[in-house]
């Protein structure tokens, strides 16, 4: 009983970042833009709150004062979104104003992203010439990871639902909100519009720039969060270059799995994360862990053919999914 | 109705399509965006560094062709270009293709199964064969599989191609947790053995031959075959090659074959003939870089010869200037993103063409004069970008 | 009489390049009334429309509505003269209800709520008359329940003057009075109602008055009760006129290809050929006449092997052999494996019979390419035949390594023309060949296809100007609705004779 209530919080701790990085996806691809940079993105968005954090620690460290948690939360997430922003807006104004091809453009912004992380986690205390020795941000993420102050007194119950930092609930509530605006509001109606039919939201009187802008820079920044995520709350705070690994990744697949649809993607996060770590819990010889670290690829892969050979028109990407909009092409 | 005028009035920047420069005009947008983003690059490398810009560009220099560099800069854009050269006629088809990582990796697997194998008890040359021939064919079915879906149902291939990547690297995973019981993620020279022997002693010579060959042979290939004229033709057209008789399932899944296969050739010049050793890395975001340099050169396989040197000439050079300045190794991967992000804008410029309305400004002013300025046609200037 | 007028146009004229779309157009909607345009294809009766809507603007003229001068740049400040336009590809999103489509864009007041929506759309459903379940997603939808969604958009927004762009085109005839009813109905209430259409029973059974455009211009706008279809007919087509063409006699013609009972629909499963039925001779041209999409497009293509029937048979014979072969759900390729020379120049040219990007030579081989064992491309025949036909249809261009999409439209044609001649055809059809074209690459063109006529190719022509068919024709089938109205000699048929045939099928032999 106990392994499968530390296996269901290990992993929901696991889907977290896939969750965030699926649901800014999703925002983004609903208004017809295949961010491949999506992995670049998240690693941006950890980098920046690295940055923001280690600043932060360091100011601490040398005037003497505790870290405030307050703050240190803050900050780093300011950091996060500013970065995650920052990359995005690289990534529209390519594909949205110079109309660039958005499959290049986002592996570029992969590449771009991933070396900016990497680099900075690598180089940080170098270029500060800072005296620690190494990017260790313990005292940040315990702020990060500060669980609700009932967690360890409601027993199983308490670790299956409160045990986690605010992070994981918001990774939550922003896919819910997601899901919302997109279906019951104005402006999900119209940025829909934009995804499947640029054209006729245009003919509506729709602004299709400045909706795929804000929908991919919103999207970026969610994204980002996943990774800030990762390093402040999964990782304790340490920076391994290549960390991450390919879980930008694992969060465009998901939005394939769930359809894109955000709340889809919350039970589809759960399921990849668990599928990620089920060779912990499971007495299969070693070799079978990659096997099972396959699952959520090939199952992401059968969703994709099952849903082109069965059509349904409700399944489907948005119709103008990796295709520029100009108004003037006929 | 002057308000009514306010509100009509044409933007500032109109954009407009056009035909495309001229080939000459076009190199010159390229040139200067790159020139740009090396400036761009060189100031940031100088912000970071604190270095002299110019020991700085020697140290690039050196970083690419310094003494015993220069030949390890060669293979390198050898095994880029020849990753590149796979993924291309699948893009000359418009099949966007980015699985070439898992293509190439899942050939250098196949490559890496029959040296683990076999290694001991064959002898070089039916080694080398049977290590090609799995490789090839391996790729090639990484690369079918989702040709067949897209050419019966449509089947988003991007998506499906990305995802073929990821299995494929599990699968090496897995290999790697067979063959080395002792949970190393490298499967190494030890347990393969040599693959394939140096070519007149001379080392990646052989791989640097057989790159060098593909390139002529995928540039006749696409120039000059009715095959590669099919490809051009789907690509441009599938209404135009169902008229004129093309059955274009069948050069879809044909196309994807080769694509896939030269992938698979990939991997087994990497394993087989470099590494000689097996890990999930092993390609090295090869297979994404690829796609920049096949489109960056504009799907020719020549042209695409001096894309791979840009690249991997920048990536070689600020190795060099990381190492030496102390700085991690992914600084290279920033200043390759920059010049990415140059060169993809400046599609812009050669595609596009920009109407500046000076009189957008001018106009506010007669408004405020009560002129109907609005009745006047409206000038447009034309502004060539170059 | 001046109050009561909702919309006036007063000396519109419009030109795109060097063509005259509009010139001088005067015209006026009284409220409450339903005024048919009519006119050919190419009469610039859409241009005149879009200009209403905010499409395009017109180069001279004046708009009124409501007795007072309007600028309209762009379709929303249409619709803030409440002026709404049905065009004939409709704007829809496909995943979307019928509600969210008419609510796209739209900024009411106070929290955006779906069924509030669902609710108004189905008051105004009922209140005029339409059947329509607003939950419905578009992609379910008939062509004429996607029309419905359109002009309840119109209607949402609160519309009082709307413009119908062909409306009847795609609809079947139950559902044609089914919309006519709501039209009334629409007029009932207030509305000023703009129908373009080109056929004469509509215009008689649905407008009070009759508007006639032709080449651009304004002939007359008529009470339709005081006109009968015959005068209008000639008021549409106008006075023949001598283009000169020359047209020899056939020389002793024998059947080349036999369609019988051609039935085709298309995805949205609309009938686009109802029992076609002819028999194309050789060593005569036969037009092909009809309002544009009356099916001549699939008809051509299903010869091609481009479309899928739903029955009947297409029989070539052999001018060699006098061999019979069936050509009907056979590929292109496998037509031309049959041996029969088939050429086919499509509406289409840059989409379907060219590729813009290649050169003049990539484009020769198009058709050619396969030709040999070999597995490398021959360029030099298709060089030599780019350059023959550079030469002798006087294609104006750098040289024959230009790419094909930076030809002017009529040296686009050519090459065109020139590479499906140059495969020396049995059987030549062309669709629209001289769209687009000034008159002198117009006649080479006439000339080509009398050339081939007179070489013994059966040449199907398809065309759009009445004068140039019954000039250039030997015979001329004419289309309606996707049926065959009639086939006529075009040595002896009336232009009238053809308009009427043109615009309704029953009672016309």
């Amino acid at each position: 009983m106990t392994v499968l209530i530390t296996f269901i919080q290990r992993a929901i701790l696991q889907a977290t970042p896939l969750l965030f990085g699926a649901t800014g996806e999703i925002i983004t691809e609903k208004s017809g833009n295949l961010n491949l940079g999506i992995p670049g993105i998240m690693y941006t968005g950890a980098i920046s709150g690295v940055i923001g954090g280690f600043f932060y620690q360091n100011a601490c460290q040398a005037a003497g004062y505790a870290v405030v948690p307050i703050i240190a939360v803050l900050i780093p997430l300011l950091c996060s979104l500013v970065g995650s922003l920052l990359v995005t807006l690289i990534y529209c104004f390519l594909t949205i104003t110079l109309r660039a091809n958005q499959n290049v453009t986002g592996l570029a912004i992969t590449t771009f992203g991933t070396g900016l992380g990497n680099f900075f986690g690598g180089s940080l205390i170098k270029i500060t010439k800072s005296d620690v020795p190494y990017v260790a941000l313990t005292k940040i993420s315990l702020a990060f990871k500060k669980t609700l102050p009932f967690a360890s007194k409601t027993g199983a119950f308490g670790t299956l639902f409160f045990s986690y930092g605010f992070l994981v609930y918001l990774s939550i509530i922003l896919a819910i909100v997601a899901a919302i605006v997109l279906n019951k509001t104005r402006v999900g109606l119209h940025l829909r519009a934009v995804g499947e039919n640029p054209a006729t939201a245009d003919a509506a009187g729709i602004n299709v720039t400045k909706y795929k802008y804000f929908a991919t820079a919103i999207g970026g920044m969610i994204a980002g969060l996943g990774g800030l995520f990762f390093v402040m709350d999964y990782s304790g705070g340490i920076w391994a270059n290549n960390g991450f690994g390919d879980r930008g990744w694992l969060a465009i697949a998901i939005v394939i799995f769930a359809l894109w649809k955000p709340n889809f993607a919350i039970p589809a996060s759960f399921l990849f994360g668990g599928l990620y770590i089920l060779y912990n819990y499971i007495s299969a010889s070693m070799a079978l862990i990659p096997i099972l670290q396959m699952s959520p690829y090939v199952v992401t892969l059968i969703a994709l053919v099952l849903t082109s050979i069965r059509n349904n028109r409700e399944k489907q990407p948005p119709a103008s999914l990796g295709l520029s909009y100009f108004r003037e092409e006929r | 109705m002057n308000e009514q005028v306010k509100k009509t009035r044409d933007p500032f920047v109109r954009i407009t399509k056009r035909d495309g420069v001229t080939f000459g005009k076009a190199c010159i947008v390229r040139a200067v965006c790159i020139a740009v983003a090396l400036l761009l690059c060189a100031i940031l490398t100088v912000l970071v560094t604190g270095q002299n810009p110019l020991v700085m560009f020697a140290t690039v220099f050196k970083g690419a062709f310094g003494k015993g560099r220069g030949f390890v800069t060669l293979h390198e854009a050898a095994l880029l270009l020849c990753v590149s050269l796979a993924v291309t006629p699948a893009f000359r088809m418009r099949f966007w293709n980015i699985g070439a990582e898992g293509q190439a990796l899942i050939g250098g697997l196949a490559t890496a199964v029959i040296m683990f194998l076999f290694h001991d008890r064959m002898s070089t040359f039916p080694l080398v064969l049977l290590m090609t021939v799995s490789a090839v064919v391996a790729g090639a079915i990484w690369g079918v599989l989702p040709a067949i879906f897209k050419a019966h149902w449509g089947t988003n291939e991007t998506l499906f191609t990305l995802m073929m990547n990821y299995i494929a690297i599990r699968l090496v995973e897995w290999f790697l947790k067979i063959a080395d019981k002792s949970g190393s993620n490298v499967v190494s020279h030890s347990l393969l053995g040599d693959g394939i022997p140096n070519l007149f002693g001379v080392q990646y010579l052989f791989n640097i031959v057989v790159v060098a060959l593909l390139t002529v042979v995928l540039y006749i290939y696409l120039q000059y075959s009715k095959h590669g004229y099919e490809i051009a033709v789907v690509g441009e057209s599938e209404n135009t090659a169902r008229y004129v008789g093309i059955n274009v399932r069948k050069v879809i899944i044909r196309t994807m074959i080769l694509s896939g296969a030269i992938c698979g050739l990939a991997g087994l010049l990497i394993v087989g003939g470099a590494s000689h050793s097996i890990d999930s890395n092993i390609i090295k975001g090869r297979g994404f870089t690829a796609i920049m340099v096949s489109w960056l050169g504009k799907f020719n396989p020549l042209y695409m010869i001096l894309t791979t040197f840009l690249l991997v000439f920048l990536a070689r050079g600020a190795d060099e200037v990381s190492t030496i300045c102390g700085l991690n190794s992914s600084f290279s991967d920033i200043l390759t993103g920059i010049i990415l992000f140059f060169i993809i804008g400046s599609e812009f410029f050669i595609h596009y063409q920009m109407h500046f309305n000076w009189s957008f400004f001018e106009r506010e002013k007669n408004d405020e004069a009560g002129a109907f300025s609005a009745e006047k046609p409206a000038q447009t200037d034309e502004k060539e970008e170059a | 009489m001046a109050e009561n007028i909702a919309l006036q146009l007063k000396n519109i004229s419009k030109h795109f390049g060097t063509i005259m779309a509009n010139r001088k157009v005067d015209l006026d909607l009284v409220r409450g009334e339903i005024l048919a345009v009519l006119g050919e294809n190419g009469s610039g009766k859409t241009t005149l429309m879009n200009m209403i809507a905010g499409i395009y603007y017109p180069d001279e003229g004046q708009i009124f509505v409501d007795g007072k001068e309007a600028t309209i740049r762009s379709p929303k400040d249409a619709f803030e003269y409440k002026i709404g336009m049905i065009h004939q590809h409709f704007k829809l999103v496909d995943i979307f209800t019928a509600a969210e489509n008419i609510a796209l864009g739209m900024h009411d007041e106070g929290k955006f709520d779906m069924a509030k929506i669902e609710a108004s759309v189905a008051e105004l459903t009922e209140k005029f008359g339409f059947e329509m379940d607003p939950r419905k997603k578009i992609y379910q939808m008939s062509v004429s329940e996607k029309q419905t969604v359109e002009i309840l958009k119109i209607l949402y927004r609160g519309a009082d003057i709307l413009i119908l762009d062909e409306p009847t085109a795609v609809l079947t005839p139950q559902e044609i009075d089914k919309l006519f009813a709501v039209l009334r109905r629409m007029r009932e209430s207030g509305k000023s109602i703009i129908i373009i259409t080109h056929k004469l029973h509509e215009v008689m059974a649905i407008s009070d008055r009759v508007a006639v455009l032709r080449r651009g211009e304004h002939i007359a706008t008529v009470k339709t009760a005081e006109v009968s279809e015959a005068e209008l007919t000639e008021m549409m087509v106008g006075k023949k006129i001598s283009l000169n063409i020359d047209r020899t006699e056939p020389k002793n013609p024998t059947d080349r290809l036999i369609v019988k009972n051609l039935n085709c629909f298309s995805i949205d499963g609309i009938q686009k050929l109802s029992s076609v039925s002819f028999t194309a001779r050789s060593g005569e041209i036969l037009g092909i006449a009809g309002i544009a999409g009356s099916g001549q497009r699939e008809l051509l293509e299903a010869i091609a092997g481009l479309q899928h029937l739903s029955g009947g048979e297409i029989t070539y014979i052999d001018p060699q052999t006098g061999v019979e072969e069936n050509l009907r759900d056979k590929t292109p390729q496998q037509i031309r494996e049959l041996g029969v020379r088939l050429s086919f120049v499509p509406e289409d040219r840059l989409g379907m019979g060219l590729v813009g990007n290649m050169d003049i030579v990539d484009n020769m081989m198009l058709r050619s390419y396969r030709r040999g064992r070999s597995l490398f491309l021959d360029r030099k025949q298709p060089s030599n035949l780019a350059d023959e036909i550079i030469a002798s249809l006087e294609v104006v261009t750098p040289s024959s390594h230009t790419p094909v999409r930076r030809l002017s439209g009529g040296n686009v044609q050519k090459v065109l023309v020139g590479r499906e001649i140059a495969a020396a055809p049995t059987v030549l059809m062309a669709a629209y060949p001289v769209r687009g074209l000034d008159i002198n690459s117009s006649y080479m063109i006439y000339n080509l296809l009398n050339a081939q006529k007179e070489n013994g190719v059966a040449v199907i022509f398809v065309g759009e100007d009445l004068d140039v068919l019954l000039e250039l024709c030997d015979r001329i089938l004419v289309l309606c609705g996707g049926k065959v109205s009639g086939i006529v000699e075009g040595r002896k048929a009336k232009k009238e004779q053809v308009g009427l045939m043109m615009t309704k099928t029953e009672g016309v032999s």
